[in-house]
């Protein structure tokens, strides 16, 4: 039996009146590439955001690894409002910032790209290194960690290095071309040392070459850095050629699943994103 | 080995050679030190310079720390004032001599507290209570988003002003009465055994006070924490997901820059004499805001700079225009008390106007000292020499009188960029020209190449170059 990473059961995020995410249930092994594709407004970064303990989800739970580490269930307004599935499963309320699930190991990049931009590039990597700090607030506030702070420089600029972004550490992040704050994005993201990582339509705004460039560098790092990665995408090219899995989401819910060619000749996916001839 | 390369200013790459630009600030700074210790013992100790140099240093570590909440952080607080209020009257109450108790607490029998604390530990105290303070309120209001933040904050240094005027607490506080005798900077004058002073320190002490707190402020800014502040103020939701606890580090900022007001305040308390909570109004606030604003919202430099600024026009340069002046027997019109207000006004009008980003922007002193970006016409003008060079001995192998032609067109483009640069791209395309003329038959494609890959040159490197020195002629 495969490890699991993440597992979603049943999970139903819902704003007010609208249902953004209802009933997502989805799996993701050790060592896979899995990808989840839906039309605009599908619901899909939204369900990223629940992963990532952004928001809390109404209904259901995440598991990283076997541990909950997120677990709703309609309270409050919402219980005469609900309008999903499941109720009356899920217990306790478990719910972790954002930056507790990143140390657990979930990493993820932003759809419209979220640099630190008055900020270097070495910069932006090493404040993903910070949460790993062994030095208390003082001896780092007084400088008296230098070791440490040459460590992470030389781990940081190591990475940049990897990427291919070493000759730019010291440029502002804002003045990269596009591409490559991109790839700063990801970079940032790695250095948190994640064992999961969550990609939001990393290929968007990209030519069908740099389209190509991404998918050999998701498939590089992902071997050297021995992760599992999740991503959002809308270029097929890309899902098609790298993922091992699909999910595809539509209104919310989930409509197929699959390896490629399988969601490839999936009707309810052809009409998802093609429409149904009107009988 | 120096990288010619603008570098963030707090992500100095770490080499074993300390920098010239590091060397030079360093130096600036201690011949300032220097600068105000000879100036204490030659001019008289009742000059305004002094005023000036004291209230300056006060206002710059107050100043800095804003920065480092508002700047920094982006957290949008007006508590400065409140902050300030608090570590005046903690040093004070702790450190006004036992047998003065009696006297100050005229309408308290004496007050509640019958010890009196040295100078520097009280200091230290003063900027704990400040921070506790800080921590306490900054449980709830932290949450709050950019202009609630600063409402919830003017709110409670309001609040704070209010309770210590507040008669109940007067054992402690002296309610609505001012606290006095307590030690102020007059009292580090060395004084011989007659009683005259025999080395003034008045001014220097504020100035190592604050030196040593921006010091440790600007250490902070470097470490990774300054770097997870920096990263809250950019991007909050991008640094939550970099795993950065927001409310710890906002904490953290929140009390840090409280703590460095309490001391600020603490200072002013030494320089005026005597405190009274109804004088640290957010009025005091709104003036350390506005030294940070023109001094350069993200630079430590800029806030100390603004600070001395602000307050010799505000209490020196401008004194002349409250004053009627005669010429002859006609009076000069406006110059009456207050008009100097009015001038101020319009200056710092002028300043936010025509300096959008402060006077230093987001650079420290370091910066203005480091070599500029490779670009500009030098650089433009050596690359085209190089390429010129290459290309002469690409050809000089096949054909020496091509190769002399060449060489000549190179000289001539250079020549042409020195007199403008708009005829250069002809003066290649001519040049080139006339090379090829001259070269064989069998040479002209390759002196084609040439031009062509000249022109490109000239071509990616003018505008680069005119670039280059817009921005040169933008940022100085």
């Amino acid at each position: 039996m495969r490890e699991i990473v993440m597992q979603m059961d049943n999970v139903t995020m819902q704003f007010g009146g609208v249902v953004a995410v209802d009933s997502l249930s989805l799996d993701i092994y050790k060592d896979e590439i899995v990808a989840l594709i839906g039309p605009n407004g599908a619901g899909k970064t939204t369900a990223f955001n629940v992963a990532t303990g952004v928001y809390a989800p109404t209904n259901g739970r995440v598991l990283l690894r076997g541990k909950i580490i997120a677990q709703g269930h309609p309270t409050g307004k919402m219980r005469s409002m609900y309008a999903g599935t499941h109720i009356g499963e899920y217990g306790k309320l478990i719910s972790h910032t954002p930056d507790k699930i990143c140390k657990m190991g979930m990493a993820r990049t932003f759809q419209n790209i979220r640099l630190f931009k008055n900020m270097t590039v070495l910069e932006n990597v090493l404040v993903a290194r910070h949460m790993r700090l062994n030095a208390g607030f003082f001896q780092s506030a007084l400088n008296l960690n230098l070791h440490e702070e040459r460590r992470l420089r030389r781990e940081c600029s190591d990475l940049l290095d990897m990427l291919g972004l070493s000759d730019l550490m010291y440029e502002n992040a804002a003045s990269l071309p596009y591409g490559k704050q991109r790839y700063l994005e990801i970079a940032r993201a790695l250095a948190t040392d994640p064992r999961l990582l969550l990609l939001d339509e990393p290929a968007a705004g990209m030519n069908p070459q740099e389209t190509d460039e991404l998918s050999d560098f998701i498939r590089k790092i992902k071997e050297d850095f021995k992760l599992t990665v999740f991503l959002i995408e809308h270029h097929m090219n890309l899902v098609m050629d790298i993922s091992d899995r699909i999910y595809v989401l539509d209104f919310g819910k989930l409509i197929a699943e699959g390896t490629p060619e399988e969601i490839q000749k999936n009707p309810a996916v052809i009409a998802a994103y093609l429409g149904v001839e009107e009988e | 080995m120096m990288r010619n390369m603008q570098s963030g200013t707090y992500a100095q790459p770490q080499e074993k050679t300390v920098k010239l630009s590091t060397v030079i600030s360093a130096f600036i700074i201690l011949a300032v030190y220097a600068a105000v210790f000879v100036a204490e013992q030659t001019l008289p100790s009742t000059s305004i310079l002094f005023t000036v140099l004291k209230k300056g240093a006060t206002y710059a570590l107050v100043a800095v720390s804003m920065n480092l909440l508002n700047g920094f952080t982006g957290l949008f607080s007006l508590g400065q004032a409140g902050f300030m209020l608090i570590g005046a009257y903690a040093y004070g109450i702790l450190t006004i001599p036992v047998e003065q108790r009696a006297n100050v607490y005229q309408y308290y029998n004496g007050g509640i507290v019958q010890f009196a604390l040295p100078v520097v530990p009280a200091l230290i105290i003063a900027g704990l209570v400040a921070a506790a303070f800080a921590f306490l309120i900054g449980l709830p209001v932290l949450r709050l988003k950019s202009d609630y933040l600063a409402i919830a904050t003017l709110g409670f240094a309001e609040i704070i002003r209010t309770i210590f005027q507040w008669d109940k607490l007067g054992v402690l506080t002296n309610g609505s009465n001012l606290l006095r005798e307590y030690p102020t900077f007059s009292d580090f004058n060395i004084r011989g055994a007659d009683g005259e002073v025999t080395l003034y320190l008045s001014t220097l002490v504020p100035f190592i006070i604050a030196g040593v707190c921006i010091a440790l402020i600007v250490l902070l800014l470097r470490s990774s924490y300054g770097r997870a502040f920096m990263a809250i103020r950019d991007d909050e939701i991008a640094a939550e997901a970099m795993g950065i606890n927001l409310a710890k580090h906002k904490q953290i900022a929140f009390c840090t820059s409280s703590f460095f007001a309490g001391i600020g305040g603490a200072m002013l308390a030494m320089y005026q004499n005597t405190v009274q909570a109804k004088a640290f109004t957010s009025a005091m606030t709104y003036e350390i805001l506005l030294i940070v604003v023109i001094g350069g919202i993200g630079s430590v430099t800029g806030s100390c700079i603004g600070s001395f600024l602000f307050v010799a026009c505000s209490e020196w340069w401008l004194r002349f225009l409250d004053q009627k002046q005669m010429i002859g027997n006609f009076e000069v019109p406006l110059l009456r008390n207050g008009f100097r207000l009015v001038v101020f006004s319009i200056i710092i009008m002028i300043v936010v106007l025509f300096f959008r980003q402060g006077i230093m922007g987001t650079k420290e002193l370091p910066d203005l000292f480091k070599p500029k970006k490779g670009g500009g016409k030098k650089a433009a003008k050596r690359s085209v020499k190089e390429k010129a060079e290459a290309a002469k001995e690409a050809v000089k192998a096949d054909n020496p009188d091509a190769a002399e032609a060449i060489e000549e067109a190179a000289q001539d483009a250079a020549q042409a960029m020195t007199d403008g640069i708009a005829n250069v791209c002809d003066a290649v395309q001519a040049a080139a020209q006339e090379a090829a003329e001259q070269a064989p038959t069998t040479l002209q494609e390759k002196a084609e190449a040439v031009k062509e890959e000249l022109k490109a040159e000239l071509a990616g490197d003018i505008p680069a170059a005119a670039e280059a020195d817009a921005e040169e002629g933008g940022e100085a």
